[in-house]
């Protein structure tokens, strides 16, 4: 099953490397791993993405949590979820067939970023689905560069997690 | 330990007197170091203050296992200092040692000046980088303005929660840097929160398991000594008649002369033990991870049952083996907690059961042999030492299985192994670590000559630092236990497990005795079997560190045995 982890972890140098390292240290496979600052600097958020079995996922969450720079995981798949990608792509678009690759794109709702005589970079931020829709459709057309940022996400509703852990980061305790 | 008087307000200071004053602070009275050049100035600080003892062990190894040995007799922070590269790796092992049994200690490390870092300066190594995976935590100092909160973090890490070790990595310059150091600002651990309390519902459920239960036992381990949960564990066997088992790093939590001890149990343990658990209706496993040489065949153990599994590290709750009731809290806590609920109960069908298990299947050996047999060792050592204030360490191989079936350890903290990652020449500097934690204890490091070669070099370090630690060797010239794997499983064919003199065969090789006094210690080598009790008292009188060399046969096998990944109904016990 896919499930998508929501890590919040404090923003130091190494974390990235403590937690990809945890990662591929057990074999467990990523799908993809995103990370970028929250609203508060001094706490970043990861989404990695990865399929397995219940109890392997039980593990690699348990395994973040005991980790010291994590403040707090989530396993999104277990409530409702807003998750996006970004893509970009190259495609070779010659005047023949500019104007199909354009509709395409008006289609899927991407964004056209640069056009040359040659080709065409196109934006989509979507779910994953339709990104890799997108690029089913534009493979026969010459796909030249592509790059994926991953996925990000969000839970719906819920309390506001990043003030809470920074709440805990300015009083300094450790609820033991 | 006298408090530390505080610094003078608003003085600027030395990162490396910063250091020394927050290790006073967090009550260092030891520290085992090996100065180099980018450590120096941390072991002039320290020489210059003379607040904290610090021992000079011969190699980096030797330090971190005597650290080690200090934090394992006394439950306080264990501390290793060592210089960057070769002395950082050095520690590698004692640290991975550490978070396998789950041994608080602080390990400092030296490095190269930060405008240096990653240009492949002279004994520059990514210290961080490759003690990530063997550490609870890590970190590098950047900034002296962050040192004495991170030496208050790793000290709070190293011992709260599941301890285990943390490294602190400092650079040269940083060590050399002048700041106003603020000893109390708070520490920046929001994501850090181990548990302590167990949940109501649980222990509810647990105390009815328990209520229910016909054929109970308790499985008990490291746990149960890191979290002082000597005291309950005997309540709860004594209120409810519940029979006690114990790995090897629980040995000594719970007193073997008992009549509801039975014992180990796993690979090596005793039939009864193992028979107990496989045909328990309840398996109560406390502080204690279910590893493999313990479980043999993971899915077969402890089948019969229900599981209640009290562990302070959520993440060892169903990875190994899934349990119905886990409980993740403190040991003691939980235990406590049960024992509030639990009704007495009486199960001498059971507990009759076990003992007429263990008439049949005792742990023997032939005791009409003429030469030395090391169980006979052992055995004498047992009669000399029970009761008494003494604490063993010892190696890794046949002497340490030996040592765990023969020798009837009564308290917390006397028998110290190195149980998980099985690190050879872990005995004797462990010893002089607890020797200082517990002067008063004698300590004997029960030793193979394999192992014992290890880390020969310390003996140098017991004389120098008057550490009167003693060594019992028990040579047969070869790696007992590798030998007895190919005898079992590989047709007896030798492959580099003979470590005697080629030349001569049957001699006893090297002269453990000559080593020893050639570093100023005295020894005996005993190769007759009248003589090995009255060495053992020579021994154990000595007021010096003493090395006692004792040849025994190498044709014996550690039984009864259940081999790798094989079940209770494979145990091998002729």
């Amino acid at each position: 099953m896919r499930h998508v982890i929501s890590i919040l972890v404090q923003n130091k140098f190494g974390v990235l490397a403590r937690i990809s390292g945890l990662i591929s240290a057990r074999g467990f496979n990523i799908d993809s791993l995103t990370v970028g600052e929250t609203e508060d600097t001094k706490i970043s958020r990861m989404i990695i993405v990865v399929h397995g079995d219940d109890p392997v996922i039980e593990q690699i969450i348990k395994q973040l949590r005991r980790l010291v720079d994590t403040i707090k995981v989530m396993d999104l798949a277990e409530g409702k979820y807003v998750e996006r990608e970004l893509l970009l792509a190259k495609i070779e678009a010659t005047p023949a067939k500019r104007l199909e690759i354009l509709q395409i794109a008006n289609v899927f709702g991407a964004k056209i970023m640069d056009m040359t005589g040659k080709d065409i970079i196109m934006e989509l931020a979507a779910e994953v689905g339709k990104v890799d829709a997108l690029i089913a459709i534009l493979k026969p057309y010459g796909i030249r560069e592509l790059a994926r940022t991953g996925s990000v996400a969000l839970a719906r509703g819920g309390a506001a997690q990043v003030q809470a852990a920074a709440g805990a980061t300015a009083s300094g305790i450790n609820t033991l | 330990m006298q408090p530390a008087p505080a610094p003078e307000a608003a003085t600027k200071m030395k990162g490396a007197d910063i250091l020394e004053e927050a290790l006073v602070r967090e009550g260092v009275e030891v520290i085992f170091g090996y100065p180099g050049g980018a450590s120096m100035e941390i072991h002039q600080s320290l020489t210059r203050k003379a607040r904290i003892r610090v021992v000079l062990p011969r190699h980096e190894q030797g330090g971190g296992f005597a650290a080690q040995g200090y934090a394992r007799v006394t439950g306080k922070v264990g501390v290793a200092l060592a210089t960057s590269g070769p002395g950082a790796t050095n520690l590698a092992t004692p640290i991975a040692d550490a978070k396998l049994d789950s041994i608080p200690l602080v390990a400092i490390t030296g490095q190269v000046p930060t405008p240096v870092i990653g240009r492949d300066a002279f004994q520059e190594t990514d210290v961080v980088g490759f003690s990530r995976t063997l550490t609870k935590h890590n970190y590098m100092v950047t900034d002296v303005n962050d040192l004495a909160r991170i030496v208050k973090e790793a000290f709070h890490i190293a011992s709260t929660g599941r301890p285990g070790p943390v490294l602190i990595d400092i650079p040269k310059n940083v060590q050399q840097a002048h700041t106003i150091p603020n000893f109390d600002e708070p520490m920046d651990l929001p994501g850090y929160r181990p548990p302590r309390e167990p949940n109501p519902a649980q222990v509810r459920a647990a105390a009815q398991a328990i209520a229910e239960s016909e054929r109970p036992v308790l499985y008990i381990g490291g746990g149960c000594i890191h979290s002082e949960a000597h005291d309950a564990l005997i309540r709860l066997a004594e209120r409810c008649n519940i029979p006690v088992v114990s790995t090897v790093m629980g040995l000594g939590c719970f007193p073997s002369n008992h009549p509801l001890f039975f014992d180990m149990l796993g690979m090596h343990g005793s039939v009864y033990a193992n028979w107990a658990v496989s045909r328990a209706d309840l398996l109560i496993a406390a502080g204690v991870r279910f590893d493999d040489r313990v479980t043999g065949k993971v899915s077969e153990f402890a089948k019969h049952g229900k599981i209640i599994h009290i562990d302070i590290d959520a993440s060892e709750i169903n990875k190994n083996k899934p349990v119905q009731i886990p409980i993740v809290a403190d040991a003691r806590l939980a235990l406590e907690a049960i024992l509030a609920l639990a009704k007495p109960k009486d199960h001498r069908d059971w507990i009759s059961q076990i003992e007429e298990e263990k008439k049949k299947f005792p742990y023997k050996y032939d005791t009409q042999e003429k030469d030395i047999l090391p169980q006979f060792v052992l055995a004498e050592l047992n009669g000399l030492i029970e009761g008494r204030n003494v604490i063993i360490t010892m190696g890794v191989g046949q002497h340490q299985m030996w040592a765990a079936q023969w020798l009837k350890m009564r308290t917390p903290r006397t028998f110290l192994s190195s149980s998980g990652l099985g690190s050879m020449g872990f005995g004797y500097p462990a010893a002089l670590g607890a020797k200082l934690g517990r002067p008063n204890f004698e300590v004997v490091d029960v030793d193979g000559d394999g192992s014992f070669l290890m880390n020969i070099q310390e003996l140098a370090t017991a004389y120098a630092e008057n550490i009167p630690v003693k060594a019992l060797i028990l040579n047969n010239r070869h790696l007992g236990m590798v030998v007895q794997w190919e005898d079992r499983f590989y047709e007896a064919k030798r492959a580099q497990t003979f470590i005697g003199d080629p030349n001569n065969p049957e001699q006893d090789y090297p002269d453990f005795t000559a080593i020893a006094a050639a570093c100023k210690i005295p020894g005996r080598h005993v190769t007759r079997k009248g003589d090995v009790r009255p060495a053992l008292e020579e021994m154990l009188a000595a007021r010096t560190p003493y090395v006692l060399d004792v040849s025994v046969k190498y044709t014996e096998h550690v039984l009864p045995m259940i081999p790798a990944g094989k079940t209770f109904a494979d145990t091998i016990y002729e």
